[in-house]
């Protein structure tokens, strides 16, 4: 065990001067590790970062929240079986909470009905387009977290009497009203002026996903006398001829009880469409968890091909490596031979060639994370909406990859260095 | 003859070798370099192993350096079969009973002095403390401990002979092999490192010298003639005004 330490120790002093001494060489084989491993971390940092988009916009859905749609939330094969489904009315909620309010010990809170629409926003000379316009009550906020930067959400009373108040996402108010505070000012929407009531907190975007900044929320009565005809559960031909959206979505007590909770909503919304047993759903009740079952393999798939192909730049590194440490034994055989005859083992040989190797990688690879720290950093400040993660988690990875590929690519020329024969090393020149 | 080219008492059988050959494959063919060699060398012997090119001197040379195994034979050092031991058994018999001397002296070239000497106490594993103080005495041993912190290169040819002599008096070896030691210093270097090694033959130490040159080989106590994979003639002192084949019929 002493001997090993101190054939290491060795080990380590040799590499060190190895590499003080072919400067250019060591730097420009590490080269190849830090490029690859300046890839290898971004890629990582990138795909941290998607996973993290993907929840903080899954976030905006909550997981305590069953959404009844139309559509299921996961691709349908038989689209046919879904298209003639009757929409989802906005009235459906209030039957809902009716229900809910009758049945002692259930597992629901309270449904909040949904409608919306891509609708035009301006103020004096500033106009957003497709804006993503939501008619709900102020239950709302119950089944979503929705933080106001400023002013707040509308209320009851402005819910029931469909008040024109609007609450409006970060970026429509940022443009909007680039330098004033959006608050009690007027907007227009579809022509019909609405009060500022709130602005909701900065949420960032990701991957077009949705998400609360570009989005303004109206009461559902003041929504339907404006933007919907009569009956909202119709194919809505508004006068833009865009269509209506309804859902109802449902706050749960408790989300460990979601699957019993689901089952209830079942159940209610057969009672509410009046359908007889042997008759399947004509709705779906969804939530965030199937969401993201969806989106899993995609983002799985985007890790597994963007770290294979950043890898095949570390993979290059390493042959470049190797390549190197095959140079360092041909022109070393000498020195091994005497290092044999003096009566160092095969395994002393193996060691030192590793070493060498292990520690050119690791060089490269402490250099690529530094490079990468800093190129991280210069993509979050020039790209603030990039999501992208600089975790502890991948300083250790990519640490360990940089050793791996140091093992792995210094694996051959070490075995081939320790399995000379010490009467031909020695003659060697 | 005077005492000098006299045969000292000397002690146990270091190296028994009976009979062994060594055969090389080359392509087709199988080259004979020893056809079968016998062999004592005992503590504190002073041996020359002369021969022509392609004798066979340079493939028992290796032999007794334990670099290779024989073909056929016996091998005991110091009562040790040599010739079934595998490669890290080998090293560790390098390591501990021989000292190599080289012809073209090969040191580290990014090492010191010191740390030269040091190596074959690493492979030892003796501790670091250990390591400084015997490799610091071997270098004084060999009149250089005033330059223990040079590099090879430097150091003159004759210094660099002289780290590579302490090397491998660092061990402690029962025999110290030197291969060529003058061949690449010229010959007033040459003498003062063939005063070293008669030096460390007076202090104990048993030495096989290997070598073409008959005015180095002058200086052993007892000189082998190898031609053609056998010896050819063994016998004590060296009869520098003989003609070989001369020798070999009285």
């Amino acid at each position: 065990m002493k001997r090993f330490l101190y054939e290491l120790e060795e080990s380590w002093k040799i590499a060190a001067a190895q590499m003080r001494s072919n400067m250019t060489r060591s730097t420009l084989t590490a080269l190849g590790v830090i490029i690859g491993i300046i890839a290898v971390t971004l890629m990582g940092t990138a795909v941290n970062g998607i996973g993290i988009g993907f929840d903080k916009s899954m976030s905006v859905l909550g997981d305590d929240v069953l959404y009844v749609t139309q559509w299921p939330w996961k691709p349908v094969d038989d689209w046919w079986n879904y298209r003639d489904r009757k929409k989802i009315e906005t009235e459906y909620a209030e039957k809902i909470n009716h229900i809910i309010g009758a049945t002692p010990n259930s597992n629901l809170i309270v449904a909040v009905p949904t409608s919306s629409l891509m609708r035009s926003i301006r103020y004096r000379g500033n106009a957003v387009d497709n804006v993503f316009t939501l008619g709900t009550t102020s239950d709302f906020t119950v089944t979503s977290t929705i933080d106001c930067k400023e002013g707040r959400f509308f209320n009851e009373i402005e819910s029931q009497t469909g008040a024109q108040v609007v609450v409006i996402g970060y970026d429509v108010a940022d443009a909007l009203f680039p330098s004033e505070s959006p608050i009690d000012k007027f907007v227009l929407i579809n022509g019909q002026l609405f009060k500022v009531v709130g602005v909701n907190a900065r949420q960032g975007t990701f991957l077009g996903l949705f998400s609360w900044d570009s989005m303004v929320a109206i009461p559902l009565a003041a929504f339907n006398k404006y933007f919907s005809s009569k009956n909202a559960a119709d194919i809505t031909a508004n006068p833009n001829g865009a269509k209506v959206q309804s859902d109802v979505r449902v706050k749960v007590k408790d989300k460990k009880e979601l699957t019993e909770a689901k089952d209830e909503l079942t159940g209610i919304m057969r009672r509410v469409r009046g359908l007889p047993p042997d008759q399947k759903d004509d709705f779906s009740i969804n939530e965030q968890q199937a969401f993201k079952s969806t989106l899993d393999p995609i983002k799985n798939t985007i890790a597994f091909a963007g770290l294979f192909i950043t890898g095949l730049s570390l993979f290059v590194g390493a042959i470049g490596i190797m390549n190197i440490t095959f140079v360092s034994v041909k022109e070393r055989t000498k020195e091994i031979g005497t290092r044999k005859a003096l009566g160092a083992r095969r395994r002393t040989i193996l060691l030192q060639f590793l070493i060498e190797s292990t520690s050119l990688c690791l060089l490269g690879g402490f250099i690529g994370l530094i490079v990468a720290y800093f190129m991280c950093f210069g993509i979050g400040k020039a790209f603030p909406s990039f999501p992208i993660q600089f975790s502890f988690g991948l300083v250790v990875a990519s640490m360990i990859v940089s050793v791996l590929t140091g093992l792995i690519s210094g694996f051959a020329p070490a075995w081939t260095a320790s399995r000379l024969d010490p009467v031909t090393a020695l003659r060697y020149e | 003859m005077d005492g000098r080219q006299s045969v000292r008492a000397v002690g146990p059988v270091v190296i028994d070798i009976e009979n062994i050959t060594k055969d090389y494959v080359m392509g087709e063919e199988i080259v004979r370099a020893l056809r079968g060699v016998t062999l004592q060398i005992r503590r504190n012997e002073y041996l020359a192993v002369m021969g022509p090119s392609g004798s066979g001197k340079s493939t028992l040379m290796n032999m007794l350096g334990c670099l290779d195994t024989p073909t056929s034979g016996r091998y005991d050092f110091n009562g040790r079969n040599v010739k079934d031991m595998d490669d890290d058994e080998l090293a560790a018999i390098r390591n501990r009973e021989i000292g190599f001397v080289f012809q073209t002296f090969n040191l580290l070239p990014r090492a010191n002095a010191l740390r030269n000497v040091e190596l074959p106490l690493i492979y030892a594993g003796i501790d670091p403390e250990t390591r400084e103080e015997r490799a610091t005495q071997a270098l004084n041993d060999v009149g250089l401990g005033d330059r223990i912190h040079h590099k090879p290169n430097e150091l003159s040819g004759g210094q660099r002979q002289r780290v590579a002599i302490a090397r491998a008096l660092v061990n402690s070896p029962s025999i110290i092999l030197a291969d060529e030691p003058t061949g690449n210093l010229d010959s007033k270097t040459g003498e003062e490192i063939m005063a070293l090694l008669e030096h460390l033959y007076q202090r104990g130490n048993t030495i096989i010298l290997v070598t073409h040159e008959r005015d180095i080989a002058a200086h052993a106590r007892r000189t082998i003639h190898l031609r053609d994979g056998l010896i050819e003639m063994d016998h004590a002192g060296f009869i520098p005004e003989l003609d070989l084949e001369t020798a070999a019929t009285t």
